[in-house]
């Protein structure tokens, strides 16, 4: 035994101390209350519904309780779930048709200042007019009723899309701008290996944007179109369930697409995560 | 990476690029650059030291051809191409989405080489900068001395016949400055690249440089220029030199006229 072994300190937590053990535990507790704390909410909040509808003797036709809308949605799944299918479909197809139309346009503005500054008012336009105004002559105009319904939805998603990306076209690093001048690269290479990698965070924020946009916009094109042509969405199962006092049955529609809102961010929130998280600072955790 | 340029003697050396009285002025006013001469041969490393506003990274844009001269002609030995220049900014300037391999293929990118058919060119310029082993890194990952060791690599992948360096080290600490700086020297001795390097500091331009060039702003014009003869290789022996504290003293001398000048 040497002296310098007498010399090392026998306790090893001694490098792990209370404060740290302390900050451990409240990440970890963090980390549950996340999850926790909004089941909870959402527990207390169906209870409260259900207790307030019995107690009162409240009639279905006003106000069912939640068991009642859960049998609803379990009774007229058929009905429902097709309905939500013709939705779904609108919804997706817009959103696609606002991301080739939102970074198609960032590019073209991007690169052609004459076009930006010719049409770039238009776009704000369009997007400051409430959708709800331009639809009913839309399907005046436009025949056909899946056409009218994605240019509905269309009108209200792009713009995000297209804000979000012109700004990150523009956003690229002005060194690696003129290294690539230097470097002699024409105006593709640019666009291809500079501009639109750096867009990319930008484009992301605005698709999740766009995605909620875009079942807005498809449910409100739905309630102004009615129904015909390619079968009912769940904005007009809504709107007929109305007609006809079946509250349940318009809370259980609520309730899908709502449901439906929640899954299209979550899936873009995780695309976008995928994409990002080897070298974007939105994805890093922070080590502290 | 391709041979090694040889290093002939000062004197026998061809010329890289001249500039010839070349002025610029932005808005027909602010005279950034008045009657600038510099002859480059091949070889040399010097360094542009001056106050800010002095015009030096005006010379390294007129140089690069990001904008012409408003008077007065750059005149290179030879056609130019793309590739034929390096250049480093303050920052390291990588592409946060590329890895630390793919930073460095940029250059040959943007002729359309393919990255397999210069996988070894890119390997030999990260060993010349010393970071073989962080090919498939992230520049996040790194740190700010190592991401400013890509941004070399990356100048240098091509084998340039110059390269230019706007104060490089000027944002990062001491230590790794002088690591840096070092390890510059080390690499020039090595292939025998051509530089012109844009300092603020007297230290770091006289151990680098075989000439320093001192330039005073308003209007930025160079003042005076100075041989630094020692030999290369140089370490911390020339480092702690009482021939290195002269020409230290000399460059400051030159610097306070410089600002004296200008004030």
């Amino acid at each position: 035994m040497t002296l310098a072994d007498r010399h090392i300190p026998p306790a090893p937590d001694a490098l792990f101390d209370a404060e740290e053990a302390r900050r451990a535990r409240m990440k970890r507790i963090e980390g549950v209350a996340k999850w926790l704390l909004p089941v909870l909410v959402l527990a207390l909040g169906v209870l409260a519904w259900d207790r307030v509808v019995v107690w009162n003797d409240i009639p279905h036709y006003i106000l069912p309780g939640p068991g009642l809308v859960l049998q609803t949605l379990v009774k007229d799944w058929a009905i429902l779930f097709d309905a939500l299918l013709v939705t779904l479909q609108i919804t997706l197809m817009a959103l696609a048709v606002a991301v080739i139309g939102g970074v198609g346009l960032a590019v073209l503005f991007t690169q052609s200042r004459w076009a930006e500054m010719s049409f770039y008012p238009y776009a704000v336009i369009l997007q400051v007019t409430p959708v709800v105004s331009i639809a009913p002559l839309i399907f005046i105009y436009v025949d056909n009723r899946l056409a009218g319904l994605l240019l509905c939805a269309w009108i209200v998603a792009f713009f995000p899309i297209l804000a979000n990306t012109t700004l990150g076209l523009k956003s690229a690093d002005h060194n690696l701008t003129d290294l690539m001048r230097i470097y002699r690269a024409t105006r593709w290479q640019r666009l291809r290996y500079l501009q639109l990698p750096s867009a990319l965070p930008y484009f992301l924020g605005g698709l999740r944007i766009a995605g909620g946009l875009s079942l807005i916009g498809a449910v409100v094109a739905e309630y102004v179109a009615g129904t015909g042509g390619i079968g009912s969405g769940l904005a007009f199962r809504i709107l007929e369930a109305g007609y006809r006092l079946n509250i349940p049955r318009m809370f259980a529609a609520l309730l899908l697409i709502a449901l439906t809102g929640v899954v299209i961010f979550a899936g873009l929130s995780f695309l976008s995560h995928m994409l990002l998280r080897k070298w974007h600072e939105s994805a890093l955790k922070r080590e502290t | 990476m391709t041979d090694p340029r040889p290093i002939l003697p000062p004197g026998q050396r061809p010329l890289v690029l001249e500039m010839q009285g070349v002025d610029k002025s932005f808005n027909g006013a602010v005279v950034a650059l008045r009657k600038m001469n510099l002859a480059v041969h091949e070889g040399d490393f010097i360094s542009l030291l001056g106050p800010s506003g002095c015009g030096k990274s005006t010379a390294l844009r007129l140089i690069s051809g990001l904008m012409p001269p408003t008077a007065g002609r750059i005149v290179w030995n030879g056609a130019v191409q793309a590739g034929d220049l390096g250049v480093v900014f303050q920052e390291p300037t990588l592409m946060p989405w590329a890895t630390v391999a793919q930073n460095v293929w940029l250059p040959f990118r943007l002729r359309g080489q393919s990255f397999a058919s210069v996988r070894d060119r890119i390997a030999g310029a990260l060993a010349l900068v010393g970071l073989e082993n962080f090919h498939n890194a992230y520049p996040r990952e790194l740190s700010g001395g190592m991401k400013m060791r890509v941004s070399i690599a990356r100048a240098l992948v091509t084998n340039p016949r110059l390269i230019l360096m706007d104060e490089p080290f000027a944002a990062l600490d001491e230590i790794t400055r002088q690591k840096l700086n070092n390890d510059l020297l080390a690499l020039k001795a090595k292939i025998g690249c051509t530089v012109i390097f844009v300092t603020h500091s007297v230290f770091e331009s006289v151990f680098l440089s075989d000439r320093v060039v001192v330039m005073a702003a308003r209007p930025g014009r160079v003042i005076r220029e100075l041989a630094v003869p020692a030999p290369y290789p140089r370490d911390m022996i020339f480092r702690t030199s009482p021939e290195y504290a002269a020409l230290c003293r000399d460059a400051s001398d030159a610097l306070v006229e410089a600002i004296g000048v200008a004030a």
